[in-house]
């Protein structure tokens, strides 16, 4: 007997005054949720295949659908949950590990939630950033510890030493590592259009780089992973940034594997493998066992590039985060990234993403907290990911101490993701995390770029608001600047690793 | 350390030179247009040729240090001595001669050119190696090899022949080719089961894997001076993945 422990999670409702039986959500599930039966000539839906993407109710011309959770009774209790059971249920079926595709859903603290900005009255004036200067640029690399000058015969004044190399960004938001592969090719040149529109940077992900893409170089982190996928001498040449991936926060510690079946002509070509292979990264790169092998291969790409271009580590937020991150900045990195257990990813174990890593505010703070008390914070910029989730967010991570965010997450939902977590299936309604042709068209990098430079856009002007309220017109000024935030609703403990005084503490 | 370098023509001399100046003036003198040249005294100087995109030639005297060749694309270097860890980390075009043995992490990713070791080499060689169309690697250890031998190797040529060995040293230790998913290996027998990953066969040679094994060890002894003759009295296999999908079946 077959035993189908997995029920309908969600309900679509559909309303049949409404519904013009159009069929337009029967075209649009990328799941196969909606169907049409041509001897009823009518269209209905298999609530079982419904992941509530809302790509269905988004399209449809007369409002006629809906979708709800559906009422699962399973009998109360505080320690197995409806996932607990239907996972065995699954695992008893197939054998198999469980996959997720997103961020962390679990509800853990949100430490962002627990900290509030300060703002300037009556002792200090706030900055209106609508009529005055107020600055968001920031550079990432390696900073010297001063500036030394020399006065020529003329009586210029010149730098006696070369500055280290760095990038220049027009906002602290960046767009995080997302492989070719995992999201689709129009995905990849909204956000490579978007990061040149605005002055940013987009990251390749580990999963090459696509021919078209490479004119936006000057925007373009390319990354070094452990498959080493797509990595040539041009490819390094190619950006502006060069990232070595050690961990991703949605999976610290194992690696990917993009299944042969995405593996199309194009992934392929870009990747360099053969068509319909498994594109294996594993956990580690087997040349780096220790931070003096770090150390290697981040002067590897430093002399293959002439020592032109900023190196940046790429680490999960775990346990040890500090001491690796003061690793890390002597090992020679120019830019740490540290990505939270709430970071996004396209497919990761289930078990892994909701239990493996730390969270990125408390990350960021002890990794900050421990550079500067080495000495070294000017060494390296730090950058922070994981969760971000609105610009809020943002300005509290730059008063943490990050020098940039990257977002990951929150650039695909701006495209249409409605984080229904299954990005590892293939099949995205949005066409985002999918290779499907029929799906992938539906992202219009002229329309994706837009709507990401939008967001950037709008962010910006918050944290411009958010800033002026603190009295500061730049965001370097707020860089580790903690004293803006306070803590609310956290123990002393917490404070004390974030560094902040709680809600009611004077300056 | 010296602070200056000595130039002879197209001669370097490398004692006493950090790898960051060795490595520009190799740079200085192949954008004055030299196409060939010879390092001496080379001593542990770690990323000799990395990322230079060029056809040059470039003679090694002494032990170049790790990640010798990263990144190059396109260098043919002949290094007379040994070679240490990760040589040929990702190189993508060009030749690569050692008249020795290297260290571990012999051709980490190699994505196409060849690399030539006349003797033996350590840990996981040949991992990760890769193809794609016309670019296919050739990756050929003349002694023996040690565990993890093209571990994750994806596409590509891995030829060991074997020389040297004896009970105490097989020609290949354990784990090979754990996680292979493409390419193929040629190595001569005996290759126990037990010593193999679990994604790998042991096959036995087809008429093109025989033409291939015979055009490469004919290229050996012509490089080394070695005797194609005596190293093909062995029997040769080939491993190679079952498929190109080890893990297909391994998620709910």
């Amino acid at each position: 007997m077959k035993i189908d422990m997995g029920s309908a999670r969600f309900r679509v409702i559909r309303d049949a005054d409404r519904c013009i039986n159009c069929r337009i959500c029967v075209r649009q599930c990328g799941f196969g949720a909606q169907k049409y039966d041509s001897e009823l000539d009518a269209v209905d839906t298999e609530d079982r295949l419904c992941v509530a993407c809302h790509r269905c109710t988004s399209l449809c011309p007369t409002a006629a659908l809906s979708i709800e959770e559906r009422p699962l009774a399973y009998r109360r209790s505080g320690s197995w949950s409806a996932d607990h059971i239907e996972f065995i249920g699954r695992q008893a079926e197939t054998g198999g590990v469980l996959l997720s595709g997103m961020g962390n859903d679990r509800s853990l603290p949100v430490y962002w939630d627990h900290l509030l900005l300060n703002a300037s009255q009556v002792t200090n004036p706030s900055i209106d950033p609508l009529r005055e200067p107020m600055e968001l640029r920031t550079y990432l690399g390696r900073k010297p510890e001063r500036l030394e000058v020399q006065t020529q015969p003329d009586g210029t004044i010149r730098l006696a030493k070369q500055l280290y190399p760095a990038v220049q960004l027009e906002v602290p938001i960046m767009f995080s590592a997302m492989s070719y592969g995992s999201i689709s090719y129009g995905v990849c040149e909204s956000l490579a259009r978007a990061a040149a529109q605005v002055g940013t940077l987009y990251n390749t992900g580990e999963g090459g780089l696509h021919q078209n893409l490479r004119r936006y170089g000057a925007n373009t982190i390319v990354q070094v992973a452990s498959g080493r996928f797509g990595v040539d001498r041009d490819y390094l040449a190619s950006g502006a940034v060069i990232e070595i991936k050690i961990g991703q926060g949605a999976k610290p510690g194992i690696g990917g594997h993009l299944p042969g079946e995405k593996v199309s002509q194009a992934i392929s070509r870009t990747r360099m493998i053969p068509v319909g292979t498994d594109a294996l990264s594993p956990a580690p790169h087997h040349d780096i066992y220790s931070i003096e092998d770090l150390r290697q291969l981040i002067f590897a790409v430093k002399e293959a590039t002439e020592y032109t271009k900023p190196v940046s580590a790429k680490i999960a937020a775990v346990h040890n985060v500090a001491a690796i991150a003061s690793g890390i900045a002597r090992a020679g990195a120019d830019i740490i990234a540290i990505d939270g257990f709430r970071g996004g990813t396209g497919a990761a174990p289930t078990m892994i993403r909701n239990n493996v890593g730390i969270p990125i505010e408390l990350a960021l703070a002890a990794a900050d907290q421990r550079l500067r008390d080495e000495g070294i914070r000017e060494q390296v910029s730090l950058v922070a990911s994981g969760g971000f989730r609105c610009s809020a967010d943002l300005v509290k991570a730059v008063a943490l101490g990050a020098d940039a965010i990257y977002i990951g997450t929150a650039a695909l939902v701006a495209i249409g993701c409605h984080l229904c977590q299954k990005c590892f299936t293939g099949k995205c309604s949005w066409g985002i995390a999918t290779q499907d042709p029929n799906l992938a068209k539906r992202v219009d990098p002229e329309i994706g770029a837009e709507r990401l430079v939008n967001l950037l856009t709008a962010w910006s002007h918050e944290m411009r608001e958010m800033l002026g309220g603190m009295g500061i017109n730049s965001i370097e000024s707020l860089r580790g600047n903690r004293l803006h935030l306070r803590a609310v609703g956290l123990s002393e403990k917490e404070c004390q690793i974030l560094g902040v005084k709680c809600a009611g503490e004077a300056m | 350390m010296k602070d200056k370098v000595k130039v002879n023509g197209s001669e370097l001399d490398a004692h006493g030179l950090h790898y960051s100046e060795l490595n520009r003036q190799i740079l200085r003198l192949l954008r004055k247009g030299q196409q060939s040249m010879t390092l001496r005294g080379v001593n542990g100087q770690r990323y000799i040729g990395a990322g230079i995109q060029a056809k040059a030639q470039l003679a090694v005297h002494g032990t170049p240090g790790n990640d010798l060749a990263a990144f190059a694309d396109g260098l043919q270097i002949t290094v007379y001595g040994n070679g240490q860890d990760a040589v040929a980390n990702t190189m993508n075009k060009g030749k690569l001669v050692i008249h020795g043995s290297v260290g571990d992490l012999l051709g980490y990713s190699l994505r196409g050119g060849s690399v030539l070791i006349k003797g033996s080499a350590g840990y996981r060689a040949g991992v990760h190696m890769k193809q794609y169309v016309d670019q296919k690697p050739l990756l050929v250890i003349g002694g023996t090899a040690g565990d993890f031998l093209g571990e994750y190797m994806a596409g590509g040529d891995l030829v060991v022949l074997g020389l040297g060995c004896t009970a105490d040293h097989p020609v290949v230790e354990d784990n090979i080719a754990p996680g292979m998913h493409g390419g193929r290996i040629i190595l001569p027998e005996p290759v126990p089961e037990y010593s193999l990953g679990r994604e790998v066969h042991v096959y036995e040679l087809t008429n093109e894997d025989l033409a291939f094994l015979r055009q490469t060890t004919l290229m050996y002894s012509q490089t080394f001076g070695a005797s194609a003759q005596h190293i093909l009295q062995r029997r040769f296999v080939k491993v190679a993945p079952k498929g190109a999908r080890p893990y297909q079946a391994m998620y709910a």
